[in-house]
């Protein structure tokens, strides 16, 4: 049984959530949010040496913040999925408790979105590569953009840049390429059975 | 009274009404009579002690890294100290770092805090019931919650089996790479049987439901709202008044 | 909405038929049913047979378009499914899929919720539903703290307190241990006594659910009704078939097997005085005193909770054990200085003792099953012409040759048994402990385990087998371990 995904789905597919697509979006996104608990806490000792390295490259770590919007969109490929994926996780790791508090709220919407409005770009019909690889670049630049407001407005532009940079290059290949890998990887052990992202033959 | 009884989406939205607040200006003062505020409001609601320090050294440890950060390559201004690379600490930065420090203390300590002794299914009816959010998401998310608890016997499990397929000796990374994708097999398929067995018990079946459990609203949380908005403006208000007040847009 | 209470539902299906999406073959075809109000119905047949898929269907759980084609009818009281779910309760298999909330009384209440109950009624009717399934808990009770059979008699709870006219059971016994089994049973016919409501059961294990049901309809290999009527006529007559396809049947005598037991056989783990304890947790059952033996079986046995898995992975090298002794034979150990089975290497375990867990799933570590099976020879660098015959061989003795290609999640539950088996005997161990081996399988798939155990052991290996299964250690065990309550300590007869 073949089990690669397509990368486009059919037109007049329902776009309504069932039960199951908010079930599994949420045990994606819930367990998305404790990686980012765990990632809050590997991030720090680890960005404070590339800091010393390029002030701004600890945006490279972006990613780990990222994919839960990318990669609940993959899997589900319903509209919303992006946003809801990031907003829960970013939830879950404020409940548990971390240095922005209730603002990670607002963090996982602005980011969320970012990606959100690729796959809408995309009429929420193409879920291959390149649209998950701009999904990840566009959750970066958003996620940028709201740091570099919110949390560091005392910087300097190198900083800005760099630190933008390197939030898009970490959003490309770890929410973006990473992600896609992992559901291509989910899809083929049978998981994805009851979704269109698990799925190939007559109907795919 | 403990703040335990308090409904969990009025301790949100206060948590929120105070970030929000604080967000906008980078300055000592705000951020200071905020906190103060913040204290007098968790003795008020009788958080309990002990476990407010707890979560308070984290929020403390994490604040004291970003102040760092700002302290190195924050933005230049008055007497330079000492520049080294791309590194420079001056007066600014100084007062910035200051700034940023009590500024993270005084966003993230009430959404901790607040939220110690949370109950995930009383947060879930307070959302569907005071906020009138969306049943089936709140529910659906609520048991997706709950069965990633249950995922770490899983993670045992997948552990023990790699170690007696002889792979546990080494190569440390791709063993956890490995076996993180084989919680995620688990966490989806775990999710879908459950979604059938919601479905199965009527979830989803018709738009209106029930709530068996009441999310009281009454006085007392909106008191604890109105309370969010005095400490909000105070420390806004004081902020403003002593001419420190630095709004995030203005650079 | 008001459901007519103590009235059953009527089912009737009209060449119906449903072809899941993404697959070319259609799991039923053609099916021809009428279930009249308060029938009490079980439905079997081989694995496959789309049993599943029809108690899905008649539930309205199968999904829209979305998910599959449907072909013919299917009415429930004269409307589709998806407009009758206030009708229609179901109890699936899994008992830890089914719990939803944290609270055994949230839990019960879920239901009733969804079908709009006013707040008012819901409480008393949870209070009634609990006595009604026998389960004495407060409201607040932590439902994960819960047994097997408590987690299915709680889901039955939820489902009879929504007042539903038809319940359905889709193998709701086969993940529990015998008291379990029997809990379950009664409560199911208590409760379908008192309301008159249609009761549809997929089982295989007739023998248990025959006081229950009135009617037996037997589907075939591709989904059509091969027999249909009163419950000890149908199955007296199609009882060949229903035997080849894996059923259970009432009065079917076990397979002999005769087993060679080669002698001498040398001592490879020998335990002292040893206690059990999960990690984190107190001990239990101080004063384990046992030998496990080259081509001897030993079955451990005990009710829930009494520590089977934990002597299992504490065997099997796997969980430290707080006190006491569990030490490898001097020719079977490493080192001499490192005899407990804890100490040793990844590496050294694999060789010399085998670990089957009571899920499959949690054991695959590749993609396709040819690699599962040679996984195991790579990490002890075997060259690749070795790897290629052994897996070759075992690929072929364990009837897995046209799934080499095949990702191991993919299989059927009885196919993933037999690969988590094979990759265990792929490097040759000594000694091979397996949780719940049989755990939920048909007839046929537990022969063929049995009468391989058998084989493994009179080869020379120690075979180890915690289980429920009482007919399983009658037929294997040359050695029980018998665990009781904490208390008192365990003792093994010969």
């Amino acid at each position: 049984m073949n089990t690669q995904p397509t990368d486009t789905t059919p037109g007049a597919r329902a776009l309504r959530w069932r039960v199951v697509d908010i079930v599994v979006a949420s045990v994606l996104a819930t367990a998305a949010g404790l990686v980012f608990v765990v990632w809050n806490i590997a991030s720090n000792p680890i960005s404070a040496p590339l800091t010393a390295a390029l002030p701004g490259l600890q945006a490279l770590l972006a990613g780990g913040w990222l994919f839960a919007g990318v990669l609940t969109a993959l899997v589900i490929r319903k509209p919303g999925a992006a946003l809801y994926g990031e907003l829960v996780a970013a939830t879950v790791s404020a409940l548990v408790g971390n240095q922005w508090g209730v603002l990670t709220l607002e963090s996982g919407l602005v980011q969320g979105l970012g990606a959100e409005l690729v796959f809408a770009a995309f009429f929420y019909r193409r879920w291959g590569l390149p649209v998950a690889l701009i999904a990840g670049a566009v959750a970066g630049l958003a996620l940028a953009i709201n740091d570099l407001i919110l949390w560091y407005p005392g910087s300097a532009n190198t900083f800005a840049l760099i630190y933008t940079v390197s939030a898009i290059l970490s959003g490309t290949l770890v929410a973006g390429l990473v992600s896609w890998f992992a559901v291509r990887g989910l899809a083929k052990t049978g998981a994805l059975s009851r979704f269109a992202s698990g799925r190939i033959g007559p109907d795919a | 009274m403990t703040a335990r009884t308090l409904n969990p989406v009025a301790r949100l939205l206060t948590a929120l009404i105070i970030a929000g607040a604080l967000v906008l200006s980078v300055d000592w003062v705000s951020a200071l009579t905020a906190l103060a505020g913040e204290v007098l409001l968790f003795a008020a609601i009788g958080v309990k002690p002990r476990a407010a320090l707890k979560r308070g050294a984290v929020v403390a440890l994490a604040a004291t890294l970003t102040a760092v950060t700002i302290l190195l390559y924050g933005q230049v201004s008055g007497t330079v100290y000492w520049h080294f690379l791309l590194v420079t600490i001056s007066d600014g930065s100084i007062a910035l770092a200051a700034a940023t420090f009590l500024r993270v203390l005084a966003i993230a300590l009430p959404s901790v805090i607040l939220f110690i002794d949370v109950e995930s299914t009383e947060l879930a009816d307070g959302l569907g019931q005071v906020l009138r959010l969306p049943a089936r998401f709140v529910l659906g998310a609520l048991a997706g919650l709950r069965l990633v608890g249950l995922l770490g016997q899983d993670w045992q499990y997948l552990g023990y089996a790699r170690r007696a397929r002889g792979v546990a000796d080494h190569a440390r990374v791709r063993r956890l790479a490995g076996q993180t994708f084989a919680l995620l097999v688990f966490a989806v398929r775990r999710g879908s049987k459950l979604a059938t067995a919601m479905e199965a018990r009527g979830f989803g079946a018709y738009p209106r439901r029930t709530w068996a459990r009441p999310s009281p609203f009454g006085a007392r949380e909106f008191a604890l709202i109105v309370a969010g908005f005095v400490i909000a403006g105070v420390a806004i208000t004081v902020s403003v008044t002593m001419g420190a007040w630095n709004f995030i847009g203005a650079r | 909405m008001s459901s007519p209470h103590g009235t059953g539902a009527s089912v009737t299906a009209h060449h119906w038929g449903w072809r899941h999406a993404g697959r070319a073959a259609w799991a039923v075809r053609d099916l021809d049913l009428r279930i009249e109000p308060g029938e009490r119905v079980m439905l079997l047949g081989p694995s496959g047979a789309g049993k599943s898929t029809l108690l899905h269907g008649i539930a309205g759980l199968l999904g829209g378009a979305e998910e599959g084609e449907q072909a013919g009818t299917l009415r429930v009281d004269g409307a589709p499914p998806t407009e009758q779910r206030h009708r229609i309760g179901m109890v699936l298999q899994d008992p830890d899929a089914q719990v939803i909330l944290s609270h055994v009384g949230d839990d019960v209440a879920f239901g009733m919720e969804n079908l709009g109950v006013a707040r008012d009624e819901i409480w008393p009717r949870v209070r009634t539903a609990l006595d009604a399934v026998g389960l004495n808990l407060a409201l607040s009770q932590s439902t994960s703290e819960l047994s097997g059979g408590q987690k299915q008699r709680l889901a039955l709870a939820g489902v009879i307190a929504m007042d539903p006219g038809l319940i359905l059971l889709d193998e709701p016994t086969a993940n529990l241990d015998p008291a379990g089994v029997l809990e379950v049973r009664d409560t199911v016919a208590a409760s379908a006594a008192r309301s008159g409501a249609t009761l549809i059961v997929i089982e295989h294990r007739t023998e248990v659910w025959m006081p229950v049901v009135d009617r037996v309809v037997v589907l075939g290999a591709d989904g059509q009704v091969i027999a249909d009527g009163p419950s000890d006529a149908t199955i007296r007559r199609h009882h060949d078939y229903l035997v080849r396809s894996g059923v259970w049947v009432p009065d079917t005598p076990l397979p002999a097997i005769t087993r060679r037991r080669p002698v001498p056989s040398e001592t490879l783990l020998h335990a002292a005085d040893l206690a059990l304890a999960h990690p984190g947790d107190p001990p239990m059952h101080i004063g384990l005193n046992f030998e496990i033996a080259a081509g001897r079986t030993t079955v451990i046995t005990g009710p829930n909770g009494a520590g089977k898995s934990t002597l299992a992975l504490t065997l099997g090298g796997l969980l430290p054990a707080p006190a006491g002794r569990l030490e490898a034979g001097p020719d079977f150990a490493p080192s001499p200085a490192r005899r407990n089975p804890v100490k040793w290497r990844s590496k050294e375990l694999l060789t010399r003792i085998g670990s089957v867990f009571q899920d499959p799933e949690h054991q695959f570590l590749t993609a396709t099953v040819r690699n599962e099976l040679a996984l195991g020879l790579k990490a002890i660098k075997r060259p690749a012409a070795e790897i290629k015959a052994r897996t070759d061989e075992l690929l072929e003795r364990l009837r897995l040759a046209h799934l080499a290609a095949v990702n191991p999640y993919t299989l059927s539950g009885g196919e993933k048994r037999r690969l988590s088996v094979a990759t265990m005997l792929a490097t040759a161990p000594k000694v091979i402990i397996l949780d719940e081996p049989t755990f939920g399988q048909d007839r046929r798939t537990w022969e063929e385990l049995t009468r391989l155990l058998a084989e493994i052991a009179d080869g020379g290996t120690a075979v180890v087998a915690a289980t429920h299964d009482l007919d399983f250690a009658d037929l294997l065990a040359d050695a029980r371990i018998m665990l009781p309550d904490w208390e008192t300590p365990g003792e093994t007869t010969p």
